[in-house]
C-alpha cells in the first residue's frame, strides 16, 4: 500500500514535469516504468530515480544541479563514490560521508544556506527527503564495489580513531554506549537480533547494505539516522546531522567492514 | 592485538584483516574521557527533554569508561557504596500493583527526545528480560527474571533488593549494564514498587 503510494507519489512528479505536449513520449515512457516497477515491487528502484531527477534538477541561488559535485572520485563521478566513503575532502579540509559531502555541495555549488538543505533530512512513508532519495540514487551507483573508505590521511585515521571510543563509551542518564546492545554475539532485544559492530564479521554485511528500505514503516534510511536513532533510544541529546562525531562513528563501522562488496540500497525489517 | 588493528587500519595487510575477529576496544584514557566529552559538547544538541546536561559524565561513567567496565576493586566499592546510600527506600512495603507493573515492564518509553515530557516513562524491561512466560517478545541482554520471586520469595529483604536494583542498578554492580531507572527519573518511587510486585508476587505471571 505504501509503495504503491510512493509510485503514485512519484508518478504524479512525473506527470507534472512532463506537462508540455513535446514530453508525451516521455510520459508514456515514464509510465512504462512506473508499470513495471510495481510490477516487480521494488520501491528503492522509485527512490533512485526521484534521486537521479533531484541530481540532475537546478537548484538554489546559483541555479545548477550537483552533476559537478566532486563525491571523492571526481566532479560528477558516481560509480563506487559511496564504497569509497568517508574520506577526507581537501576543499573542505575535512572527513565526510555522503551526506555531509552532499550538505557541501549544496551550499557551495547550488548556493543554497545551511538551514534550508538542513531544513527537512528525515523524511516519512508519505515522502522521503531529498538527502534519502539522493542517498538511494548514489549509493546504487557503487553496487558490486567493494567497500573501502578513506584509510591513509591523517583526518581519515583520526576519524576512525574517534569513531572507535564513541563506539565504546558510556554516556547519557540510561549509561549507554553502542556496545550496550551491540557488544556481546547472540543477544537481542525483544525479537531483535543485535549486530557485535565492532566485529568485521558482523560490520560487513550491514555496511554494505545501508542506506536501506525499512519495510517495518515503509520508510528509506540513511545512515545518518540510524545514528541518530540510536543517540535518542540511549537517552541522549541529539547528534548534530553530518556533525564530526556522527561522520566518525560511520568511519569506525564501515573501516571495521571493509572489503565487502555493496550490495545496497538494502530492505530492513 | 592494537598493532594487527593498526596493520588493518593502514590496509597494508588486507589478508589478515579480512573476516578475523579483530580486537578494537580501546583503553580509553583520562585525555580520551576529556576529548570524547568536547565531542559531545560540541556535536550534540538539546531536543526536547534531552538536555545538554546529560553529557556530564558522572564519578559511575567515568570509572567505568577508564576501565572497559572492570574497575578497582577498592574504588568500584567505594563508590557502589555511594550509590547505594543514594538510593531512596520508601517505610513500609515495597509491593505495588503487579498489572500496573506489567504494564511498565512492557513500555520502552521514557526520557527520549520524543517522548513528551511529564509523560508516564517505562521500565524497558522486557527489551532486555524474559519476566512473564506469556511474554515471547523478550530480550536476552539481561538474565532471564522467570520466576523471581518463585526462588526468591517475597520478604522484606527481597522486595527491598528488587527495589534498590531497579533504582539503581550500579549500586550493586558498578558497570552492570542496566539503566539506573529511579536515579535517573526515569521511573517514579511508586513505578518501581509495581514492578517489584510483578517480580514478586506469588499471583504474577512472572511467578506461575
Amino acid at each position: 500500500m505504501h509503495r504503491l503510494r510512493h509510485a503514485a507519489a512519484w508518478l504524479a512528479a512525473a506527470l507534472a514535469a512532463a506537462a508540455a505536449p513535446a514530453l508525451a513520449q516521455d510520459l508514456k515512457k515514464e509510465i512504462q516504468k512506473y508499470q513495471q516497477m510495481i510490477a516487480e515491487g521494488s520501491p528503492v528502484e522509485l527512490f533512485e530515480l526521484e534521486g537521479e531527477a533531484l541530481w540532475r534538477r537546478r537548484q538554489g541561488p546559483a541555479n545548477v544541479s550537483l552533476e559537478s559535485c566532486d563525491l571523492g572520485q571526481g566532479p560528477g563521478v558516481l560509480k563506487g563514490a559511496y564504497a569509497h566513503l568517508p574520506r577526507y575532502f581537501a576543499d573542505a579540509d575535512r572527513v565526510m560521508d555522503l551526506e555531509a559531502r552532499l550538505l557541501h555541495c549544496m551550499m557551495t555549488l547550488q548556493g543554497r544556506s545551511r538551514d534550508e538543505v538542513t531544513k527537512r533530512l528525515f523524511g516519512n512513508e508519505d515522502r522521503l527527503s531529498e538527502m534519502e532519495y539522493l542517498s538511494a540514487y548514489i549509493a546504487a551507483r557503487s553496487q558490486g564495489v567493494a567497500m573501502s573508505p578513506g584509510t591513509s590521511h591523517p583526518k581519515e585515521r583520526a576519524s576512525y580513531e574517534l569513531g572507535r571510543k564513541l563506539y565504546f563509551y558510556r554516556a547519557g542518564p540510561w549509561d549507554f554506549s553502542c556496545t550496550s546492545c551491540h557488544g556481546e554475539e547472540g543477544k537481542r532485544i525483544r525479537m531483535q537480533d543485535l549486530p557485535v559492530l565492532s566485529s568485521p564479521l558482523a560490520a560487513r554485511p550491514v555496511m554494505a547494505t545501508w542506506p536501506a528500505y525499512r519495510v517495518s514503516n515503509s520508510q528509506f534510511k540513511t545512515m545518518q539516522w540510524r545514528i541518530n536513532d540510536c543517540y535518542r533510544q540511549m537517552r541522549m541529546p541529539e547528534p548534530t546531522y553530518a556533525s564530526d562525531a556522527t561522520i566518525a562513528l560511520t568511519m569506525f563501522l564501515t573501516v571495521t567492514g571493509k572489503g565487502e562488496p555493496y550490495r545496497g540500497p538494502g530492505t530492513k525489517r | 592485538m592494537k598493532r594487527a588493528l593498526q596493520l588493518c587500519v593502514a590496509g597494508a595487510v588486507l589478508a589478515a584483516c579480512a573476516g578475523a575477529p579483530v580486537e578494537q576496544r580501546p583503553v580509553l584514557s583520562e585525555n580520551d574521557l576529556s576529548e570524547i566529552h568536547a565531542v559531545l559538547k560540541r556535536d550534540f544538541r538539546a531536543r526536547g527533554s534531552a538536555g545538554m546536561a546529560r553529557v556530564e559524565p558522572d564519578a559511575v561513567q567515568r570509572l567505568c569508561n577508564l576501565h572497559d567496565n572492570v574497575p578497582p576493586g577498592e574504588a568500584a566499592q567505594a563508590i557502589e557504596a555511594e550509590q547505594l546510600r543514594a538510593i531512596k527506600f520508601p517505610e513500609g512495603s515495597l509491593i505495588g500493583d503487579r498489572k500496573r507493573g506489567q504494564r511498565i515492564a512492557q513500555s520502552g518509553r521514557g526520557l527520549q527526545w520524543t517522548d513528551a515530557p511529564g509523560e508516564a516513562g517505562g521500565g524497558s524491561c522486557y527489551n532486555c528480560h524474559q519476566l512473564s512466560p506469556q511474554e515471547a517478545s523478550f530480550g536476552t541482554l539481561g538474565p532471564s527474571l522467570l520466576g523471581f520471586g518463585k526462588v526468591r520469595g517475597a520478604g522484606p529483604e527481597t522486595q527491598k533488593y528488587a527495589f534498590g536494583r531497579i533504582y539503581n542498578s550500579k549500586a550493586y554492580s558498578l558497570c552492570s549494564q542496566m539503566p539506573r531507572l529511579g536515579h535517573s527519573g526515569t521511573l517514579t518511587e511508586q513505578q518501581i514498587k509495581d514492578l517489584v510486585a510483578y517480580l514478586l508476587d506469588p499471583d504474577s505471571p512472572v511467578n506461575k
